[in-house]
């Protein structure tokens, strides 16, 4: 019986291609606003390249045998991978969710609730692309990036905002409102910014916090799959955290799917 | 499936944990009439819909469309109904054009032929000069219509309305009133919730009355006032005396103390209230033709549902 229970969380949706559908509501709505949607992710790495890179960075002894400012530009890639994707699946998906009624318009034509919430995170997931691609062409105009391979970040940010849309969603399933969209946001996504080998190297924390980082937090693998392709220090290590992805996506994805069919559908 | 049935519901049940919502009900919807769910706040109208719309699982009972079995073909049922639905959900990021284009495509309906559609329905809900209008800047009145039209972007068969001019001013309900009419002509099936009992009878052919998940009556709006409310009511102010009076007076009649008011309905023809009233004098009297509101209210209670 508790095994029933816990396997009709990650019941294989049934989707169609109709999910694109909504993908391209969302993406409507993104472009009658991209003056607006462009522009933070184009100064904020700015910011911080001029703060933390050139400023703090004069004092910092370099991190991996990097100079510190080239050390925390690919960092600014990967967060924003985080960041975009996260907001989008959670305050985004919850506000079309909840004030807008936009599922419950949608679910009344042949789009399933399933195909629904797939297209929500295959639009982060996309909201991770793009807004990581923006922040990748500063650090390429700062001539921050010394290797060719950095043309592998936009699908490695495409994966990691797939995944980084699957836990928000899972969040926006049990969310009692919208301010409770607080906890995970601090309590996973800002340690995370901190913690997971972005602003310092990871071999500077004690070993517990390090397998902690390795283990449950996915920013820790998506710095290093960034920085690894932005320098080019391509090494074996780079399969385990690609791995890490690609084990931990489907199963969140599938899961956050479930948990919106058990909260939406009464 | 029965020749000129379009939906079917046999022992239709649905319940919210120990909360029955919709109790064992059964009705049949034919191919082209307009087809009404009447009943208070909380009567299970809406989750009736949402049942028949595919979008809510039944707990028990079976429930077709079009022949079809809602738990194994929403994808082809939700193909041919249209639903606007009772809240407003269209989509405050677009155009009121842009939102039957988008909502053209869930149903995969080509570009072109969406534009060709949007352009059509936008002149039905006269909507044309609002076309490039935000939703925010519309009306309450145009946003209903723009629901209206969003529900027909697929040209249903079937029209499911949910309370389509609750909150709305006489003008733009009578406008909406026109529209279901004229769709009616053109052989859609509507199903409509209300609890304006002049709505329905002014646009149903048949209707039925549900209370606390159940229904209570059913049949042609004109049949139903005649059966429960006889065809005029008459209305004095409450007077001990005149109460004792009526009841002599009518005494097959069902008099009601409502406030400060006696009504009083009785089974006999029209004229009989007013061959006593030419008799006696009565404080306030007033004869007027009974409605469906009186069987409503008849049937339903005066409860307030909250």
């Amino acid at each position: 019986m508790k095994a029933t229970r816990v396997l009709s969380y990650f019941q294989v949706p049934r989707l169609s291609s109709r999910l694109w559908s909504v993908w391209r509501r969302d993406r409507d709505v993104f472009m009658k606003t991209y003056k607006v949607n462009f522009f933070p992710p184009l100064l904020e790495p700015v910011f911080y390249l001029l703060g933390l890179g050139f400023g703090l960075g004069s004092f910092v002894q370099p991190q991996e045998g990097l100079p510190y400012i080239v050390f925390i530009a690919p960092s600014l890639v990967a967060t924003s991978m985080m960041f975009s994707s996260f907001f989008e699946c959670t305050y985004g998906s919850f506000v079309r969710m909840y004030y807008q009624k936009t599922f419950d318009a949608i679910i009344a034509t042949p789009v399933s609730l399933e195909e629904v919430i797939a297209a929500e995170l295959l639009w982060g997931a996309t909201k991770s692309l793009i807004n990581s691609s923006i922040v990748l062409a500063v650090i390429l105009l700062f001539r921050l990036v010394s290797s060719p391979f950095f043309l592998l970040i936009p699908p490695v940010s495409f994966l990691v905002g797939l995944l980084f849309s699957a836990i928000a969603m899972c969040f926006t399933a049990i969310t009692p409102n919208i301010d409770s969209f607080n906890y995970p946001s601090f309590l996973f996504i800002t340690p995370m910014f901190i913690l997971s080998g972005t602003f310092f190297s990871i071999a500077a924390l004690p070993q517990e916090a390090q397998l902690v980082a390795h283990v449950f937090l996915p920013l820790t693998h998506a710095v290093s799959l960034t920085r690894a392709l932005a320098v080019g220090r391509l090494s074996a290590s780079l399969l385990l955290d690609l791995a890490w992805f690609l084990v931990t996506t489907p199963l969140f994805f599938v899961l956050s799917i479930n948990l919106m069919k058990k909260r939406l559908i009464k | 499936m029965e020749r000129g049935v379009l939906i079917q519901a046999e022992n239709l049940t649905k319940s919210f944990g120990d909360l029955l919502a919709v109790d064992h009900i059964g009705f049949q919807v034919l191919a082209g009439e307009c087809f009404g769910f009447l009943g208070p706040n909380g009567a299970g109208k809406t989750t009736t819909m949402k049942m028949i719309e595919c979008v809510s699982p039944l707990t028990s009972g079976r429930l077709t469309v079009a022949g079809m079995d809602v738990t194994k073909h929403a994808t082809g049922i939700k193909r041919m109904i249209g639903v606007a639905p009772q809240e407003d959900n269209l989509d405050p990021d677009f155009t009121v054009f842009h939102n039957l284009i988008v909502y053209a495509r869930y149903f995969e309906i080509p570009k072109a032929e969406a534009h060709r559609r949007a352009e059509e329905l936008l002149r039905f809900a006269q909507l044309e000069e609002k076309r490039d209008v935000i939703i925010e800047q519309l009306s309450s009145g145009m946003k209903r219509r723009l629901v209206l039209a969003r529900a027909l972007i697929n040209e249903p068969q079937i029209l499911i309305l949910d309370e389509p001019t609750t909150g709305l001013d006489p003008q733009a309900r009578h406008l909406i009133w026109d529209k279901i009419r004229a769709l009616q002509k053109q052989g859609v099936t509507i199903v409509l919730t209300t609890h304006y009992m002049e709505e329905a009878a002014q646009l149903c052919d048949r209707i039925v009355i549900m209370d606390s998940g159940r229904i209570v009556e059913e049949g042609r709006p004109r049949d139903l006032v005649r059966k429960h409310v006889g065809e005029e009511v008459l209305e004095v102010a409450y007077d001990e005396e005149v109460l004792r009076f009526l009841r002599n007076a009518f005494p097959e009649a069902t008099l009601d103390v409502v406030g400060d008011r006696i009504q009083v309905f009785t089974n006999q023809p029209r004229g009989v209230f007013a061959e006593i009233l030419s008799k006696f004098e009565f404080k306030a009297a007033m004869i007027r033709d009974a409605n469906l509101e009186d069987v409503f209210l008849k049937l339903t209670g005066r409860r307030l549902r909250e």
